[in-house]
């Protein structure tokens, strides 16, 4: 399935780039015209993938997280986050909530926040060269072909 | 992303404006902290009227306060939550430590 438009944005790894990220893409799902609860939705999802990679993927340095997203059909919103960093080891765990290798104030909720607010999501690791997840949504609004 | 705090002898209450996610709630972390610690009061209320915007940081930062304030055997209390904050907030549980109360 091609997508009938899409975007790749690169960003380094630094915190102040979280609000950067989701900001963009929300911007680029706008063309949708999707209702506000949406747009919070893949802010937020994108907020957690993005957070994960600067936090685990890139603890000791700063890298590089690209960002992909497109819109399909149905206005079905794809949205990728990849970076090339140390990898989770366990994906099936990593999933679980409240599982966090970090401790202290990660709430260990990022996928489970992640899985409630999209339709779908994929994560596939490898350690040593990094992590991407896919979240997919359905979005309903007036340029979303839905009606 | 700021941060407004008031107290009175039996209420501490920091209000939080804007968005919370990994990158500002190190900031709020450390002003609420310093609060916190210097009154001690009996009841902390974060007051979540003004927040535009968090993701799974600020279920973080509730949970993090929540156990400073229950190590000196105060309560604290969540306030002014939209519908989509406190649904965040019960996904973690949040409910069954503390009160949340919605907005309105």
């Amino acid at each position: 399935m091609k997508a009938l438009n899409e975007m790749k944005l690169q960003i380094e790894s630094r915190s102040v780039n979280e609000g950067f990220a989701r900001a963009t893409v929300a911007a680029f799902a706008a063309q949708l015209d999707p209702n506000i609860e949406d747009i919070s939705d893949i802010k937020t999802a994108v907020s957690e993938a993005v957070t994960n990679s600067i936090v685990h993927g890139y603890p000791d340095s700063v890298g590089k997280i690209y960002i992909w997203a497109g819109i399909y059909e149905n206005g079905l919103f794809k949205v990728k986050i990849k970076d090339r960093g140390l990898g989770i080891e366990d994906v099936k765990k990593a999933l679980e909530p409240l599982f966090t290798t970090l401790g202290g104030e990660r709430a260990g909720l990022g996928f489970a926040v992640m899985e409630s607010f999209c339709d779908k999501i994929h994560v596939t690791s490898k350690i040593g060269k990094g992590t991407t997840v896919t979240l997919e949504k359905f979005l309903k609004g007036r340029n979303c072909g839905d009606d | 992303m700021a941060i407004n705090i008031t107290s009175t002898p039996v209420r501490l209450t920091i209000s939080l404006i804007g968005e919370i996610d990994h990158h500002n709630a190190s900031v709020l972390r450390i002003e609420s902290d310093e609060a916190i610690q210097k009154s001690l009061s009996p009841t902390v209320t974060l007051d979540f009227g003004e927040v535009t915007f968090m993701d799974s940081s600020g279920i973080g930062f509730v949970l993090g306060r929540y156990r400073i304030v229950e190590s000196y055997g105060g309560s604290i209390e969540v306030i002014n939550l939209s519908n989509r904050l406190y649904m965040m907030m019960k996904l973690a549980g949040l409910e069954k430590l503390m009160k949340l109360k919605m907005k309105g």
